[in-house]
């Protein structure tokens, strides 16, 4: 890659805009406060747009390439969602404009947060959340509202649980208690047993887990926070296993965040935005976040902010609206037996990778999994490959590597390999991804330098991570 | 098999203390930078900060880890290894010697019981 | 369904390959009471039906496009050049996730890259992140490592009430999460620096326990702070300052970190991003280098490749959740990369001429208004400090009547300070950008008087 960056092709003088004259009389520039120098790139319309396209260039994307990123949900994303979530009725909206102004988004959002109870079997619904550690942030904020019970300073999660659940609720202050996993990947009952006391506000438990499997004992384990006076909180990042399969409110849960950008379908755009709307049931209503939208009983639409016993806001507005468009145009077009097909498919796809890779790849839970794989690197260690070589000598084939090293739980996941297919990727496309990993297997064996090398048909070949770190540069300056 | 020097103590946690006159010096063992891998950062809390007996003291950083320090005595920190800050691979390179990572005022030497000798360590990393 | 590819054939093949007859047998760990509950959910629309029913929402709202609008308070109505939404719609960014395979991903991080060096530069700090989700959430993430960066020896934040009214909402939320106190200070009612945070009460009230004040640039009421004074008095006591700054107003106005600021953050929408409702916006942050090792967020650093080619990679990330967990600097993830990417193209299309003349334009077009407004009967301005492009004035009769008014001209009014400010009814907050003529200018001063 050989790009050269913007303050590399700044010229002075040169413009990339245009813009109207001034038509009023000037005023005087308040002298005390201006700046003298904007030291911003100065470049022509068409090297920004040969610029950005060339770096376009040397990414992939689920429009690119098969992207099987576990835990990542990187399906398909049809463009009518982005098509609509782009009208000026949507994109040139005032979030402060008045309700009587905006009653077509409102009614989009009211029925977005009736589909997402309807889907979660969790009634009470807030769109607010940014993206899905953002929710589980106004969630567990949610329990302590609910708790008002200082006495209970723990929250409980597995050893498999996603970084970002032990840092939500550390941020709401409480103490982390781990959990462990089980011989078959469930929650281990008889120790979540020996942790559950009065000291426990909660339990927070993805489901399907990150190992990409339903815990058989989600059932008893809810039950046993329950009985000691804790809610359970559920972490939705892997909802796409779960739509019409099961309601994660009938097992017991008492609030889960989506990931509207996962399981509806929405651009991961390079990291975000994301949407992480939150669902609790009934009882906690009323901690949720302020706004919420509401129909009146004249039939219109309003923003409801007297919520006392709310927790706040946890940012500005209303949420990342244009995310709810892409999700609401989903959900309508997919109607509850497209939902289902889709967690079938989902659920179907990463069983056929799991059954078509397990003679090559070691499995560290053999059992039906959801919509995720996860293969380790056991068999291959012994000619001295790693998780990352395999993952690196796929994107010389042409894909995205899976989610590696994640979830890692001593004794039981390490050296992971997490696939996650999608229900949108054909058979076609699985059977050559299959393909690839057994020859990379059979690669591992005989040429094991062809995977320590990889990538070599890259933009990039690997990455000086450890230079990067240890002699920061995190803005350019000139030479 | 990973080095350790007979003449120190250590922590359960992986960090070493040697005691110079009324002073010690403390950084974590060849196992330890071994586990981490390439040490990318090292901190540690500034001069004059008490320390508590397996209480954090800073933190260290590689790629893919990190993990706090913890002060193998009580007592209080006089300087950090100024070297790490630009050569944080002293760690790896010299664990014992210029990847050292605190010196400190010990002002308890009777906490050094509390501590592993080499003998005790290795047992312990042999499991 | 025409993105769930498989027929019957596919599927029959593939359950063959896995060994199961159904591919409901695929699901029997799920309790069976629980299994295949019913999903009451509207009938599934084809496209063409779903496209009829979106525009049929988008229409039942009012748009900037259709209505002149002077309503800012924290969201602007810029000119976006139409380079920003067709490069960031490039799939190859659009479609991505996180760069954690940087050989793949040099688009994006290289991208990131110049966003963080423009970001440092707009706001003369020395190290950037690549997003948090937004103003309000940035704002309330760097009071937490303001916090974190005194080791919790000062546990307080003092936050002037002339920072935008849910930014503080969501800055007590977050601090009650870890039960740090949050004071506000008010702002000085009148006089030449009317509008702007009462020095005299924040030096009374800051003390060794506060870990940062925090304050808005240009504030809540389009004032110009006075930041080398808040600066001052901060420092004197040892703790950080804090400034939310608009970006568009950088372009005109003295960098925060000229100023004394530790840590900026801010709402990046103007910077190329529409309105939209309220989001997707882009929390910007930047601070210090002595602070960096205390930022949250994704940054990212150069390096080079096996072949000693230049590339980048997500760097100092042992900070993070997935690797520090219950300790991380913050529970971020996901963030708002595609809004980033969108800035950059914004402030690379604009450049150092462009930023700078839309800025100049918002100011010329404000202070005129503000003039026009002034010199009507029963309205005054507020505030007499100097301002940027919002200005408050009281008027003759409720905000609330004054918006129906406009509304029915056509016109899409201010804000109603009252909603926040008791003391502040009949207070309308107007915004004017580069998008407002002078003959919107002239409608507005018209129906005003009217």
């Amino acid at each position: 890659m050989t790009e050269p960056l913007l303050f590399e092709l700044s010229t002075p003088g040169r413009r990339g805009y245009t813009l109207p004259a001034l038509d009023v009389p000037a005023s005087a520039l308040p002298d005390d406060f201006a700046r003298e120098d904007l030291p911003l790139p100065e470049v022509s319309e068409v090297e920004i747009v040969r610029h950005f396209t060339r770096l376009s260039q040397l990414n992939v994307g689920v429009d690119t390439v098969f992207y099987p990123l576990g835990s990542c949900t990187m399906k398909y994303n049809p463009k009518i969602n982005d098509a609509a979530a782009s009208l000026p009725g949507f994109t040139r909206l005032h979030p402060y404009q008045s309700e009587r102004s905006v009653q077509g988004a409102l009614r989009l959002m009211f029925e977005l947060q009736e589909a997402l109870g309807e889907i979660a079997g969790l009634p009470a619904v807030s769109l607010q959340p940014a993206a899905g550690a953002h929710g589980e942030f106004a969630g567990v904020w949610a329990y302590h509202q609910h708790r008002g019970d200082a006495a209970r300073d723990k929250i409980v999660i597995p050893d498999s649980a996603h970084g970002t659940n032990p840092a939500s609720a550390a941020m709401c202050g409480y103490d982390v208690v781990t959990v462990p996993s089980d011989a078959q990947g469930n929650t281990d009952l008889a120790a979540l047993e020996a942790l559950a006391d009065d000291s426990v506000a909660g339990m927070m438990l993805t489901n399907p887990n990150t190992i990409g499997l339903f815990d058989e004992n989600v059932v008893r384990a809810i039950e046993i926070v329950h009985n000691c006076g804790g809610l359970v909180y559920c972490d939705g990042a892997n909802m796409n296993a779960l739509l019409g399969t099961s309601k994660p409110g009938d097992l017991g849960f008492d609030i889960l965040h989506y990931n509207l950008h996962k399981t509806f379908s929405t651009p991961h755009g390079g990291g975000g935005p994301g949407a992480g709307a939150l669902a609790v049931t009934p009882a906690l209503e009323m901690f949720l976040p302020t706004p919420l939208v509401v129909r009146r009983d004249d039939g219109s639409y309003g923003l409801d902010y007297d919520r006392p016993q709310s927790i706040g806001r946890v940012r500005a507005f209303y949420g990342n609206f244009g995310i709810m468009v892409r999700a609401y145009v989903y959900i309508r077009m997919m109607g509850a037996d497209g939902l289902l097909q889709v967690s079938e498919d989902a659920v179907l796809n990463a069983n056929y990778v799991l059954a078509r890779l397990r003679d090559v790849y070691h499995l560290s839970l053999d059992r039906t999994c959801m919509h995720e794989c996860v293969f380790t690197d056991e068999r291959q260690v012994e000619y001295g490959v790693h998780t990352l070589d395999i993952a690196k000598r796929l994107i010389d084939f042409g894909y995205h590597p899976p989610t590696i090293y994640f979830p890692h739980i001593e004794h039981l996941i390490e050296g992971a390999i997490m696939i996650e297919p999608t229900e949108t990727e054909t058979k076609a496309t699985l059977d050559g991804f299959v393909e690839v990993m057994r020859q990379i297997a059979r690669e591992a064996a005989e040429d094991p330098d062809l995977l320590h090398n990889a990538p070599q048909n890259a933009p990039a070949t690997r990455l000086d991570e450890v230079t990067a770190a240890r002699k920061l540069r995190l803005r350019w300056t000139p030479q | 098999m990973s080095n350790i020097p007979s003449d120190l103590r250590y922590t359960t946690e992986h960090e070493w203390v040697r005691l110079e006159g009324d002073e010690a010096v403390a950084g974590i063992t060849d196992y330890a930078q071994s586990e981490l891998g390439d040490v990318v950062y090292v901190e540690v809390f500034e001069p004059g900060t008490p320390l508590t007996q397996f209480k954090p003291f800073g933190v260290v950083e590689s790629v893919k880890a990190a993990s706090d320090l913890f002060s193998p005595l009580s007592g209080e920190v006089l300087a950090f290894n100024q070297a790490l800050e630009d050569t944080p691979e002293l760690v790896n390179d010299d664990p014992y010697g210029e990847g050292w990572m605190m010196r400190f005022k010990p002002s308890d030497l009777a906490e050094l019981d509390n501590l592993l000798t080499a003998e005790g360590y290795e047992k312990m990393l042999a499991g | 369904m025409s993105y769930i590819p498989h027929t019957e054939q596919d599927r029959r093949e593939m359950l063959a390959a896995i060994g199961v007859g159904d591919s409901k047998d695929l699901f029997t760990d799920i309790p069976s009471p629980y299994r295949f509950p019913p999903l009451n959910l509207p009938a599934a629309l084809s496209e063409l039906e779903v496209s009829k029913l979106a525009q049929k929402l988008a229409e039942m709202n009012d748009d900037l496009d259709h209505h002149p609008s002077f309503l800012g308070a924290g969201v602007y109505n810029h000119f976006i050049p139409a380079v920003v939404p067709h490069l960031m719609g490039r799939g190859e960014f659009y479609t991505a996730y996180t760069p954690y395979q940087p050989e793949v991903s040099q688009g994006t991080l290289t991208a990131g890259f110049e966003y963080q060096t423009m970001l440092c530069d707009l706001t003369g700090m020395d190290v950037a992140n690549v997003s948090m989700y937004d103003g309000a959430s940035a704002l309330a993430e760097a009071a937490i490592m303001a916090v974190r960066a005194s080791r919790g020896r000062r546990t307080k934040i003092l936050v002037s009430s002339a920072v935008h009214p849910e930014y503080r909402q969501t800055l007590q939320t977050y601090m009650q999460g870890m039960a740090l106190p949050v004071q506000e200070i008010g702002f000085d009612p009148e006089g030449p620096t009317g509008g702007r945070t009462d020095l005299t009460v924040l030096e009374k009230e800051i003390d060794d326990q506060t870990a940062a004040v925090a304050v808005q640039y240009p504030n809540f009421f389009g004032v110009i702070e006075d930041l080398a004074g808040i600066a001052r008095v901060a420092h004197d006591a040892g703790a950080l300052l804090i400034v939310s700054a608009n970006p568009i107003a950088l372009g005109l106005l003295k960098p925060p970190g000229e100023l004394g600021a530790d840590i900026v953050t801010g709402e990046g929408q103007p910077l190329g991003i529409p309105p939209g409702f309220g989001g997707p916006f882009l929390g910007l942050f930047a601070a210090r280098k002595k602070l960096m090792r205390s930022m949250p967020g994704r940054i990212i650093g150069e390096t080079k490749d096996t072949k000693g080619r230049r590339g980048f990679v997500l760097t100092m990330t042992a900070r993070e959740q997935h690797i520090r967990r219950e300790k991380a600097t913050s529970n971020i993830c996901s963030n708002e990369a595609l809004m980033a990417l969108a800035a950059t193209i914004y402030m690379a299309t604009m450049g150092k001429q462009g930023v700078r003349e839309v800025a100049e334009l918002c100011f010329h077009k404000a202070h005129y208004a503000a003039e026009q407004i002034d010199a009507l009967d029963g309205y005054s301005l507020m505030f007499r400090a100097p301002f940027f492009h919002e200005f408050a004035v009281r008027g003759p009769k409720p905000a609330a009547e004054l918006a129906n008014d406009l509304s029915e001209a056509g016109i899409i009014g201010g804000y109603d300070l009252g909603r926040d400010y008791p003391d502040l009814r009949d207070t309308m907050l107007f915004c004017v950008t580069e998008q407002n003529t002078r003959a919107d200018i002239d409608l507005l001063v018209e129906v005003c008087r009217a």
